[in-house]
């Protein structure tokens, strides 16, 4: 959470000035981040073309092969593939992180805007809420609820998508009210406009812009979080082709198939450099150059 | 140490620096081109240039600080006798400190904010010397009494950020100084100052030089560096463009843009002059008595009164009162001048009079009818009629905003999409009324150069078609070359359209070239008003004497 | 402190399910009527739900913290018995993190690019790395490859260097961010050319001045840090099988014990409280510029 305040830093630095010798080749490693999210976007929506089997077919023949060409990440205790099983948890572990940082975002949003919008008292009242949420870090949140509604994938996304949102209200809000004090708005009053044009034309977009940009930074550790949850057996379960459940999964055969640990978490770890590297970029491209 | 210095001045004066086909790049760039110079002891010598000239990445050449990935090459750079051309860092961390001293522009970031300038200030000896800790901290106490610093030991536990601009501008100049280094290089010393402060940091680098220090100035600022340079480079692109003493290169410069350089200075300047070169080739030569419109005209209705406002904000000592009883006329055509040093409340004089701030008491009419006093709704229509520009236009610009949506926004008009040059909306003729080019008009204001920014800043204000136009230190900013591009602007815009100005500066000199009428602020009041004329030549009050007194001029006018 | 205890209190209200079935084992037990409604007497369940919350508070105030439904122990002395692996733990990763970041910032700055682009990478890589998944790496390659580490905690010194780790690296990665970047802004600072064209090395350049201006941010990052390292804990205690918070407040959420939860939290809100006002204090002493703020 407080990371991503940090970066606001960087984000909210870049949208006011702008870079004046953009990059017009994006780096290397942008790029390879690209092709990551690109080949992650077709494992979601057409798993068949990536995956080299069904990921559930079991072979009990084949149970606990080390990677080779035909299992390129080796097989699990029944057989089945565990490259073709990522790709099928691909949706599943997107779909949360994504779902959960949307979650998150709109609950800041909403706490963001009546803060900065809405008076002193309700600013108060909002920051009060705010603080508290601050006080239960990261996962503890997140097992709060789901003592209240019981474990599961959907609570598991509720549980981070909540646990991220003071941080976003804390950015936008501030964001909300350092635009509203700039200059250029202070320029726009001068000439005569009506409060609503300069909300609509000045104070959200340069205010949310920059937000999108870093929440495309907070989807890499949604995926974490949920993951994680899962991995406790408190978000999806067994035999779902999550990567988290898939970890905890594996856990039970660490000493002898590593395996079924190293490619899932990889996997995590992968996608989550990729949306930074990219959420990066975005930063760096600037988010006021539309 | 001693002996090495004092031999150096008993020999017939030898030079301290003698650096001859000096060349710095970064890259493939090169931005110094061969600059020879010489400063002898008990000498100031002074590089002059504006932004990008070369002057700063020079002077650090000097002490082997160019800069990371600078490659610096020179026939001869030779500082106090030795040659330094292909020096390792060891050496130059040796010269550094003990033979030249460094002081740069503003000491709230040049010293390091986390530690007390006694401790600062210590560091040189500490790095140099094998002097005993008390005698160091006997030392630095003399040299913060050298300086001019009130309560040395009180002030040797204060970080620079407890202390006012002045006074750490004295504690930097005192760590440079630590072990007497034969030669002293100033970087823009006493840019980020006011004028009194200003003067007082002149007078003290002058008794510097008196006691035997070479000095080696560095700035932009002719009138600073008139006062206390004995010879005079010219920077320009990278090269020198002219030398010579003083008196010659102020009182007879040969080359043009030296002259240009000169002419750009407004003090002293009559009302109506043009600064620059474009416009003093310009079809009508501008004079006084070219007046279009009567300025001043008596019996109108000021078209903007503030009557004993007051405004005071919330500060941590207590209730500030910014704007203490003030009371301005602002007639049609004219320009009111606001001058003062910071602090002194004109920038909330300008809030006020745009009613982007309320006074707690008093009122402020325009033409006559209430304007303060007006609920937000009702005001909303008629603030077309003032407009505004800022010292720093780039922030008063939306981000994400191309100049051909700003102006066209200003007009209250939407953009087409298509229409990137704006010719459609007239945004090319309101471009070409600030001197600039339509193709502009696609590009975003970070894109832009200092000036082009501030001819937008003027085209958004006059879009509105304003009677009267604030203008908050609007050439602060920029080059002296570019200041008086745009000071001639508004000159024109005035006359072409009968413009009244609201000219708030902290530079006696560039409020006394465009005024009609002036007034001093200090401290929230009004201490001083009436014509230029007589504010300048006759001041009354002690304050505008000292301040007219403190205020660096050009001695020398070339015929 | 307040809020928390409110919050935590209605939200666990909100659970559908009868609190007194999981105090008599859970929904597969099948306890009698008499019995369920002896224990929701034993433990005020049918009181009304305003008269329960002041009681609560009331509780609260003396430092009760109420009974375990499941372990039937006071769950202060619960948490109590559990807190110093943890505590020691966290401070053991912050302090393992804090070296790793200043090691990495320092090294990966004012090298060059190649230094610069690895530091970036490692930042990057590490703040990416799930607990569960490094610990399992780690259990991999040092337990059952190498053999020299114990796969779970044993009490031992030994036994504590993989959870360590496992919190400590990617708290580095966020942490070296923070440090990278206001090292890099520290150099830019004029006042680095005052000390170079004193003779300051730039060793002592390092040591005397950025330094300090990097550590800034990090300290302050270090109360959220505390936090974000007791809620890893409740995963690298259930890995390495060690007794601590993390575990004890798992199991108590798997089985829905209502009093454990309640206080793990609250005690962990009470400690990132706490820290909040000691790195507070921290950034205080180390930057005067906030002390002069403040007596302003």
């Amino acid at each position: 959470m407080s990371e991503l305040e940090l970066r606001q830093t960087r984000v909210a630095a870049s949208a006011d000035h702008l870079e004046a010798r953009g990059r017009r080749f994006p780096l290397p490693s942008t790029l390879l981040a690209g092709a990551f999210v690109i080949f992650l976007g077709v494992s979601t929506v057409f798993p068949a073309l990536v995956w080299t089997q069904e990921p559930n077919a079991i072979e009990a023949t084949e149970a606990f092969e080390a990677p080779s060409l035909a299992h390129w990440f080796g097989t699990d205790e029944s057989g089945r593939d565990v490259y073709s099983r990522v790709i099928a948890g691909t949706g599943t572990s997107l779909l949360i992180g994504v779902s959960a940082t949307s979650i998150g975002l709109l609950l800041g949003l909403v706490l963001g805007v009546l803060a900065s919008f809405g008076g002193r008292v309700l600013d108060f009242g909002v920051n009060r809420v705010i603080e508290v949420m601050f006080a239960f870090p990261g996962l503890l949140l997140a097992l709060l609820v789901i003592v209240v509604y019981g474990p599961g994938p959907v609570t598991a996304t509720v549980a981070v998508g909540l646990s991220t949102a003071p941080g976003y209200a804390r950015i936008i809000r501030s964001r909300l009210l350092s635009i509203r004090s700039s200059h250029y708005v202070e320029a726009a009053r001068v000439l005569g406009h009506p409060a609503s044009a300069i909300l609509a034309r000045h104070v959200l977009p340069n205010a949310l812009l920059p937000i999108f940009v870093l929440a495309t930074l907070g989807v890499g550790q949604a995926i974490v979080w949920a993951s994680a949850l899962s991995y406790l057996g408190l978000g999806a379960q067994p035999p779902a082709a999550e990567w988290g459940a898939m970890l905890a999964a594996g856990r039970t055969y660490l000493a002898g198939a590593w395996w079924l640990t190293v490619f899932p978490g990889l996997m995590i770890v992968a996608t989550t450099i990729a949306t930074t590297v990219l959420g990066r970029a975005l930063v760096r491209h600037g988010s006021g150059q539309r | 140490m001693s002996d090495n210095t004092s031999a150096a001045r008993a020999a017939a004066r030898p030079p301290l620096v003698d650096v001859r086909g000096l060349r710095v790049a970064f890259g493939s760039h090169e931005v110094v081109h061969g600059v020879s110079l010489r400063v002898t002891a008990g000498e100031c010598v002074a590089i002059v240039g504006e932004s990008g000239s070369g002057k700063s990445v020079t002077a650090r050449a000097l002490l082997g600080l160019a800069g990371t990935g600078a490659r610096v090459g020179s026939d001869r750079l030779e500082v106090l006798g030795r040659e330094l051309g292909d020096a390792s860092e060891r050496a130059w961390q040796q010269i550094r400190g003990r033979g030249i001293g460094l002081v740069l522009q503003d000491a709230l970031v040049s010293l390091d904010p986390l530690r007390p300038i006694g401790r600062e200030i210590d560091d040189a000896l500490r790095i140099h010397g094998r002097m005993a800790p008390s005698a160091r901290r006997s030392r630095v106490l003399d040299l913060l009494e050298r300086v001019g610093m009130p309560d040395p030991p009180a002030a040797a536990r204060r970080r620079s950020g407890e202390l006012s601009g002045g006074l750490r501008q004295r504690a930097l100049i005192a760590s440079a100084l630590a072990l007497d280094p034969p030669l002293l290089i100033a970087d823009e010393p006493t840019t980020a100052l006011d004028v009194s402060v200003q003067a007082r940091i002149l007078a003290l680098l002058a008794d510097i030089r008196s006691a035997g220090t070479g000095l080696l100035l560095i700035s932009h600022d002719l009138a600073v560096v008139g006062r206390l340079a004995d010879r005079i480079l010219v920077m320009r692109g990278g090269e020198v463009v002219e030398e010579g003493t003083t008196d010659q290169v102020l009182g007879s410069p040969s080359e043009p843009y030296t002259r240009a350089l000169i002419a750009a200075v407004p003090a002293d300047r009559p009302r109506g002059t043009a600064l620059s070169r474009g416009a003093r080739t310009g079809p009508a030569p501008a004079s006084p008595s070219a007046d279009v419109l009567p300025r001043n005209r008596r019996g109108d209705a000021p078209l903007l009164r503030l009557d004993e406002v007051s405004k005071s904000f919330s500060a941590p000592t207590g209730r500030l009162r910014a704007v203490d009883g003030v009371s301005l006329e602002i007639h049609r055509g004219e320009t009111l001048g606001l001058v003062g040093e910071s602090g002194s409340g004109k920038t909330t004089v300008a809030r006020l009079a745009l009613a982007l701030a309320i006074p707690d008491s008093g009122t402020v009419l325009l033409d006559g009818t209430p304007w303060s006093a007006l609920p937000e709704r009702d005001r909303r229509p008629a603030r077309s009629r003032i407009g505004a520009i800022y010292q720093d236009a780039l922030s008063s610009f939306d981000p994400r905003w191309t100049v051909a949506r700003i102006l066209a926004d200003a007009r209250g008009l939407r953009v087409p999409r298509r229409d990137r040059n704006g010719s459609a909306t007239g945004i090319a003729d309101l471009l070409d009324s600030v001197g600039l080019d339509a193709s502009v008009a696609g590009r975003r204001p970070l894109t832009l150069s200092g000036g082009q920014r501030q001819r937008v800043a003027i085209a958004r204000a006059l879009a509105a078609e304003p009677e009267l136009l604030i203008c908050d230190e609007p050439v602060s900013a920029l080059d002296v070359t570019i200041q008086a591009q745009i000071l001639d602007l508004l000159d024109r815009l005035q006359r072409e359209r009968g413009l009244a100005l609201l000219f708030i500066s902290h530079d006696l000199g560039v409020v006394q070239h465009m005024s009609d009428r002036v007034a001093v602020m200090r401290s929230g009041r009004i201490i001083e008003s009436g014509t230029a004329e007589a504010v300048f030549t006759r001041p009354q009050h002690p304050y505008t004497v000292q301040l007219l007194a403190d205020s660096p001029r050009l001695a020398h006018r070339p015929a | 402190m307040w809020a928390v205890a409110t919050l935590t209190f209605f939200a666990i209200r909100l659970i559908p399910g009868d609190p007194a079935q999981a105090i008599l084992g859970g929904p597969g037990s099948q306890a009698s009527q008499e019995a369920l409604d002896q224990v929701r007497r034993d433990y005020g369940l049918d009181q009304p739900l305003l008269t329960q919350y002041l009681a609560m508070l009331g509780r609260l105030l003396v430092g009760d913290l109420g009974t375990s439904y499941t372990l039937k122990t006071p769950v202060a002395a619960l948490i109590g018995s559990q807190l110093g692996g943890t505590l020691l733990l966290a401070v053991l990763a912050l302090a393992t993190a804090w070296v790793l970041s200043l090691g990495l910032s320092l090294w990966s700055t004012g090298r060059g690019r190649v230094a610069a682009a690895i530091g970036a990478g490692a930042e990057l890589a590490a703040a990416a790395l799930p607990h569960f998944w490094l610990a399992g790496v780690l259990i991999a390659v040092f337990s059952t490859g190498l053999r020299w580490l114990p796969p779970v905690a044993t009490g031992t010194p030994a036994g504590l260097v993989l959870p360590v780790i496992t919190l400590a690296v990617p708290l580095a990665g966020f942490l070296t961010q923070v440090m990278r970047e206001s090292l890099l802004d520290a150099m830019q600072q004029p006042f680095v050319v005052s000390a170079r064209a004193r003779g300051e090395s730039t060793t002592g350049i390092t040591l005397r001045h950025t330094v300090r201006h990097a550590a800034l941010p990090a300290i302050s990052l270090s109360g959220w840090a505390l936090g974000w390292l007791l809620s890893g804990a409740v995963v690298v205690e259930t890995i390495f099988a060690m007794p601590g918070l993390g575990r004890t407040l798992l199991q108590a959420v798997t089985l829905r014990d209502i009093p454990v939860v309640t206080g793990v939290v609250l005690l962990v809100a009470l400690v990132y409280v706490v820290m909040t006002v000691l790195t507070d204090l921290a950034s205080r002493i180390a930057d005067p510029r906030l002390r002069q703020e403040g007596a302003r």
